[in-house]
C-alpha cells in the first residue's frame, strides 16, 4: 500500500491530523472523550520551525529496516502496510534506532513501540489525518 | 536448486525471506544442532525476567517454515562439510547434499580461561534458550549471582534475574561497564542506573580463580557465589568453514554478497566478517540487524539476484530498568556534547559527517542520526545545529523533505 504523501506548502501547522491520528486509534468512537485532557500520542507528528510545518509519519519503505532489524519479529509488512504486532513487541527499540524518518515511537505503554498502520488496524478504513487535514496538505492514495 | 542453511537464528532466516522473494520454488533445508523453532536470542533476558513467554520468543510466525517451504532438520549437527562433493555430513552419520550452501552458525561464548571452574557446579554462559532455561532452573530468591562480564549480555543478564536472586555482582577488567557502546561519563550514569536497581559492580578487576564459592580477583579481592554466569564475550563459529578450506579471519571471510572463498558456498551473521564501512575494515559485527541483512543478502544472492550488504556498522539499542540508550558507529576526536537535563548526547564528527552518536534517555527519532552516519551526509547540506539538538527532517533542505515526504514512495 502507499505511504501517505505530505505538502509542506500547504500545512498550516494546525496539529489536527495528530488529534485525529490520536482519535483513530484510541478504540474510542466519541472525540471529545477520547481526547479530552489526554496527553495524545499520535503516530504522525508535526514538525515546526518558523513559517514552515510538516507532518511525518511511517513512509511504509519497501525495504523497511524497522522490519529486517526486528529482534522479535514483531514488526513485518501486511499487505504492504509496515505493522506491529504490540503482543511481540518487547520494547528494545532497535526499530527506533533503524528508522531513518524518526517515525517508529515508543507505545503509552513504554513495552511496546507504536506506528502509522495507515489505519488499517483501527475502524477508520483509511488514514484519519488524511480525511481530517483542512487544507489538503497530507495526501493518500488507495492501492 | 536445493539450498541447504546450517543455522536458524537471524541470519538464516533473512537468508530464507531473501531467497524466497525471487525462487519461491527451489528447495530449503534448514539444519541446526539446537531443537527449537527459529527464536530471538536477545530476549532470553526478557524471557527470564518474565517479560516474554517461551513462546514469545519465537522469532517468526509458527506456520514461518511450511509457509516458506523449508525442510528443517532440528536437532541435527553438522559435523563437516565437503566442497567438492557438495556435502555437509551431519553427526549421525548421514550425508545431505546441496547445490547452494550458507553457513549461519553464529557464534559461541567465550570461556577464559578461569582456575578452578572446571568444579562450578553451577555455571552458565548466557547466549541460548538453553543457557536461560538452566540459569532459570538454577536461580532461587536465596542465589548470590556473579557475573563476569559487563558488556551487553552480561548486563542483559543481570537485568533479566535482578528480582530473583539474593544478590547480583557484575565484575569486568575494563573500567567502566558497557566499554563497546558507551563513553566513560555514559558508562557512569548507566552504572548508577544499575546500581539503584540492587546489581553490584566491580570494574577493572578480574576473576583470577574460582573455588569453594568463592571468585578470587586479581585485586586480592573475594566475592561469594551461588551461581557464575560468564559472559565475558563471544566467538565466531568458524571451524566447520575452516575445515572445509575456506578463507577465514577473524570470521568468516566473505564478499558482499555473502560468498566464501569456496564456490558455492556462503556465510552470514555473527560467524562471518562484514565490511564496517565506517571503519573501512572487514570485521565481525554480531548484532541482529546486521545478521537478519547480511543473511538476506546472501539469500537474495544465492537465488540469482544482488542486493550487495555493504553499509554495516556497529550500532545498538538496549535498555535496562526502564533506562534506554541507543548508540551507533564509532567515537571519534571531534565530539559535540548535547546533554540536556535528564538526558545523555554526544555526538562525533569526522571530516564533515557524523560517524557515532551515544543517546541515554531521550532516543526519540534516533534512526534519523543513524541514516547520516549509514548515508555518510554531508553535514555542510543540513542546518546541522539544528539536528544536533534534535533529530528531525527539518534540519534538511525543502528539496530533500520533499524527496523524503512528498513522494508515493
Amino acid at each position: 500500500m502507499k505511504p501517505i504523501q505530505v505538502r509542506e506548502e500547504w500545512c498550516l501547522g494546525c496539529h489536527l491530523c495528530e488529534y485525529y491520528c490520536a482519535f483513530a486509534n484510541s478504540g474510542e468512537t466519541d472525540m471529545v472523550r477520547a481526547l479530552k485532557g489526554v496527553s495524545i500520542r499520535p503516530r504522525i507528528q508535526i514538525e515546526s520551525k518558523g513559517a514552515v510545518s510538516f507532518a511525518v509519519s511511517c513512509r511504509h519503505c519497501q525495504e523497511p529496516l524497522c522490519v529486517k532489524g526486528c529482534i522479535t519479529g514483531a514488526l513485518a509488512i501486511k499487505d504492504g502496510v509496515v505493522c506491529i504486532d504490540t503482543n511481540r513487541c518487547v520494547g528494545c527499540y532497535t526499530c527506533i534506532l533503524l528508522c531513518p524518518y524518526g517515525a517508529v515511537m515508543p507505545g503509552a505503554s513504554g513495552h511496546a513501540v507504536q506506528k502509522c498502520e495507515l489505519c488499517t488496524t483501527n475502524a477508520q478504513g483509511e488514514p484519519a489525518c488524511v480525511k481530517g487535514c483542512p487544507n489538503r496538505a497530507i495526501l493518500w492514495e488507495r492501492g | 536448486m536445493k539450498l541447504v542453511i546450517i543455522g536458524n537464528s537471524a541470519a538464516a532466516v533473512g537468508a530464507i525471506e531473501g531467497f524466497r522473494s525471487l525462487d519461491p520454488h527451489s528447495s530449503i533445508t534448514v539444519i541446526s544442532r539446537e531443537p527449537d523453532f527459529t527464536y530471538s536470542r536477545p530476549l532470553i533476558s526478557y524471557w527470564l525476567g518474565g517479560k516474554c513467554t517461551e513462546s514469545g520468543m519465537r522469532y517468526r510466525a509458527p506456520d514461518f517454515y511450511e509457509k516458506n517451504a523449508v525442510t528443517p532438520r532440528l536437532g541435527y549437527t553438522a559435523a563437516a562439510i565437503d566442497a567438492r562433493q557438495h556435502t555437509v555430513l551431519l553427526d549421525g552419520g548421514e550425508c545431505v547434499g546441496y547445490d547452494k550452501l550458507l553457513v549461519a552458525t553464529g557464534s559461541r561464548p567465550f570461556i577464559p580461561p578461569l582456575d578452578g571452574l572446571e568444579g562450578v557446579e553451577k555455571k552458565f554462559t548466557f547466549l541460548s534458550k538453553a543457557d536461560a532455561q538452566g540459569l532459570n532452573e538454577a536461580l532461587t530468591p536465596q542465589s548470590r549471582v556473579l557475573i563476569l562480564g559487563a558488556g551487553l549480555i552480561g548486563l542483559k543478564c543481570a537485568e533479566g534475574i535482578a528480582g530473583r536472586a539474593a544478590s547480583v555482582t557484575v565484575v569486568d577488567l575494563a573500567p567502566q561497564i558497557l566499554n563497546s557502546i558507551l563513553d566513560a561519563e555514559g558508562a557512569s550514569r548507566v552504572q548508577a542506573h544499575l546500581e539503584k536497581h540492587g546489581i553490584h559492580f566491580i570494574l577493572g578487576d578480574s576473576a583470577a580463580s574460582v573455588s569453594g564459592g568463592e571468585a578470587h580477583l586479581s585485586s586480592g579481592g573475594r566475592v561469594a557465589f551461588d551461581i557464575l554466569v560468564i559472559a565475558v564475550g563471544v566467538r565466531p563459529n568458524t571451524e566447520l568453514l575452516e575445515a572445509a578450506g575456506a578463507k577465514v579471519n577473524r570470521g568468516v571471510v566473505v564478499d558482499e554478497n555473502g560468498a566464501t572463498s569456496l564456490p558455492d558456498i556462503y556465510a552470514a551473521g555473527d560467524c562471518a566478517q562484514s565490511f564496517d564501512h565506517l571503519r573501512q575494515d572487514h570485521r565481525v559485527l554480531a548484532l541482529l540487524p546486521n545478521a537478519y541483512m547480511q543473511g538476506e543478502s546472501a539469500g537474495i544472492a544465492i537465488a540469482g539476484g544482488q542486493k550487495p550488504f555493504n553499509q554495516a556498522m556497529p550500532m545498538n539499542s538496549i535498555g535496562f530498568f526502564g533506562l534506554h540508550m541507543i548508540t551507533a558507529g564509532v567515537m571519534a576526536d571531534e565530539m559535540l556534547d548535547e546533554s540536556r537535563e535528564g538526558s545523555y548526547k554526544k555526538l562525533f564528527v569526522k571530516d564533515g559527517r557524523l560517524v557515532g552518536y551515544i543517546l541515554i534517555g531521550d532516543v526519540a527519532r534516533a534512526g534519523i542520526y543513524t541514516a547520516l552516519i549509514r548515508e555518510r551526509t554531508d553535514l555542510s547540506t543540513l542546518d546541522f545545529a539544528l539536528i544536533a539538538q534534535r533529530p528531525q527532517l527539518m534540519a534538511f533542505s525543502r528539496q530533500v523533505r520533499q524527496e523524503k515526504l512528498g513522494g508515493f514512495r
